[in-house]
């Protein structure tokens, strides 16, 4: 089987075909969407939860920790967003600025608090953190509009280069936010390849020894929430843009659990791409399967019961194991290094 | 004043007293066996050593500078190794990235957030190198779980050696071994000595007294006897019980 850390590195072409893959199916989207009868507003969705999935899947799949409050941080994105636009100047730059930002800056307090924990505490003082937020988003209504949230955030120009492209249309505002996400999976390849990745890994594996080899676990911890939760910020900012708006519904309980399940669905505990391919199973169940009937959401959760119980692995798993039975993968990993003995 | 220095160490789990004023010392370069009956608290003693638990009581110091109190990390990284009676290895990952991770050049690039691991030829042939001492350089890129049991037992050895360690405490590395893995584990012991300060608990007695410079004996706790191989084998704590009887035969 498959895991997250076993084949450290692979062919190239293992590495780069799905990265290829997923840049043309992205640059090709605003013509195949609308041919298969879906929407453009709908791959502006899917790239931004593929952003936050991936960012989520560093800290779940694989530093191991369980986070169920994250959709918090996609809301301080969404906040940060609009309150720059509204109170410092209407800027697309400093409005994610701000939101990552934002998020880092709780997630570093929130990290503080969490990451000598392990287990149910942890996952539990995550919720708790999540809970506050949101409860905080609906009472501070001076600052965040309370229950309606902020309404009317624009979609600040694109200003590059001293040229200044419109984002007002989703073709437009999709073309951003796929390039957020190509950028998201490049980062996020190399981080959990890198000696930072691979300690984290360890952590996740078997913390007494990685702290016999010498490495302060809590501090990998704590920065892995942070960085995941700085993604989550970049999905918010790029989500209040979508909606125009940001309100406490975005880091309620509920979209924390939503991402848990993408992840979980899409095989974030034994791949990279695990996070996307949860995204796209998703959609495709609310968009398809939601107009075929209103109780598409009971088939999902009953999907997801399946897949917990039956293939833990998920989708990312189950395309492994295919992809095996008709040889194209070997057991063995193959080395790049081989390449150049 | 020994290299490492261990004085007074008290050690209990609420009301169970589990080391009691334990001293050992451990000269440079030398090989010291620690031997004792199960549940003698030889491996309480180690954990201690190495940071795991905190002493109620009592001082540790390396190279005459005081260790007690300090985390494994902090430890680790001041030159103690360790390996571990239950195995304790990176499962999910091949077995050269269990050593890499060990190693302290890859420490120090512990907050490269870009850079790469296995590409970086200088990390693999450092690590290629420590496999090699342990004789499992040509399993280096295969899954950690896919070894076999004496394989993963000279793996735990391997990732105590990644660190270049001033000392390396070995907890029962024959336990479980056949009798050609023993062998090869005495070898490897063997040549070890010659560049690392090595501390073992051992059950296996023709082992320990072959290999060992000094020996001690723990029991209930405490250090009952302590010696040379030769002098253990005249005291009559250790004549007396069956470890010692296998030893002399
Ligand atoms: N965390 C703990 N809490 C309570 N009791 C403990 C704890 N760790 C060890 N003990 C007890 O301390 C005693 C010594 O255990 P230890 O593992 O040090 O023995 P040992 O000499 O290594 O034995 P063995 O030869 O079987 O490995 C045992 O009775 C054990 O039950
Ligand atoms: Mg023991």
């Amino acid at each position: 089987m498959i895991s997250l850390s076993d084949i450290p590195v692979r062919s190239r072409f293992q590495v780069y075909a799905p990265m290829a893959v997923m840049a043309a199916a992205l640059s090709t989207a605003p013509w195949w969407l609308p041919a298969i009868g879906l929407y453009q507003y709908l791959g502006i969705e899917i790239a931004i939860w593929m952003i936050f999935a991936l960012g989520f899947n560093l800290l779940f799949g694989y530093a191991g920790l369980h986070s169920f409050g994250h959709g918090a941080y996609l809301g301080i994105g969404a906040y940060a967003f609009g309150l720059f636009q509204q109170n410092v100047a209407v800027s697309l730059w400093g409005g994610l600025a701000a939101g990552i930002l934002a998020a880092g800056l709780a997630g570093a307090i929130v990290g503080a608090f969490i990451s000598h924990r392990r287990g149910i505490y942890y996952a539990l003082l995550t919720i708790a953190f999540g809970q506050v937020f949101w409860f905080t988003s609906m009472k501070l209504y001076g600052v965040t509009g309370g229950e309606d949230g902020l309404l009317g955030i624009p979609r600040p120009p694109l200003t590059l280069f001293g040229l200044e492209y419109a984002l007002r249309s989703n073709v437009a505002l999709f073309y951003l936010a796929a390039f957020f996400l190509l950028a998201t999976v490049l980062l996020m390849w190399r981080l959990v390849n890198s000696p930072f990745g691979r300690v984290l890994q360890a952590i996740r594996q078997n913390e007494t020894r990685a702290r016999f080899a010498g490495y302060e676990v809590w501090r990998f911890k704590w920065a892995a929430f942070v960085i995941s939760a700085m993604f989550a910020g970049l999905a918010g900012g790029l989500f209040a843009m979508a909606q125009q708006s940001a309100y406490p519904d975005v880091m309620s309980l509920h979209q924390s659990g939503l991402i848990v399940m993408m992840v979980l669905v899409g095989g974030g505990l034994v791949s990279f791409w695990g996070p996307v391919l949860g995204v796209i199973l998703y959609f495709v169940a609310r968009d398809v399967l939601g107009g075929l009937t209103e109780t598409w959401l009971l088939w999902y959760g009953m999907m997801f019961m399946a897949m917990v119980m039956l293939r833990p692995e998920g989708l990312a798993g189950m395309i492994h194991l295919g992809w095996k039975r008709l040889g194209g993968a070997s057991e063995k990993p193959v080395i790049l290094l081989a390449e150049k003995a | 004043m020994a290299f490492f220095e261990a004085r007074n160490l008290h050690k209990r789990f609420g009301s169970r007293v589990v080391l009691e004023n334990i001293s050992l010392a451990f000269e440079r370069g030398q090989v010291s066996g620690i031997m004792g009956p199960n549940g003698a608290g030889k491996t309480t003693c180690f954990h201690v050593l190495t940071g795991l638990h905190q002493p109620d009581r009592g001082e540790i110091e390396l190279e005459g500078k005081s260790i007690s109190g300090l985390s494994p990390q902090r430890i680790a990284t001041l030159g103690v190794s360790r390996s571990f009676q239950i195995m304790n290895l990176f499962d999910d990952s091949v077995v050269i990235e269990n050593v890499m991770l060990a190693l302290p050049e890859f420490r120090t690039r512990r907050l490269s957030f870009l850079g790469g691991v296995f590409d970086d030829t200088k990390l693999v042939d450092a690590a290629t190198d420590v496999l090699d001492q342990v004789g499992l350089a040509a399993r280096a890129w295969e899954k950690a779980t896919s070894l076999s049991y004496g394989e993963r037992r000279a793996l735990e050895i391997g990732v105590a050696l990644a660190a270049r360690p001033k000392i390396l405490f070995l907890d029962e590395p024959t336990s479980g071994l056949g009798s050609e893995a023993t062998r090869n584990l005495a070898a490897l012991v063997r040549r070890l000595r010659e560049h690392y300060t090595i501390v073992m608990i051992e059950h296996d007695m023709r082992f320990l007294f072959e290999l060992a410079d000094r020996i001690s004996v723990i029991h209930w706790g405490q250090v009952i006897a302590e010696g040379t191989p030769a002098e253990l084998q005249a005291n009559k704590w250790v004549r007396r019980s069956a470890l010692g009887e296998a030893a002399l035969a």
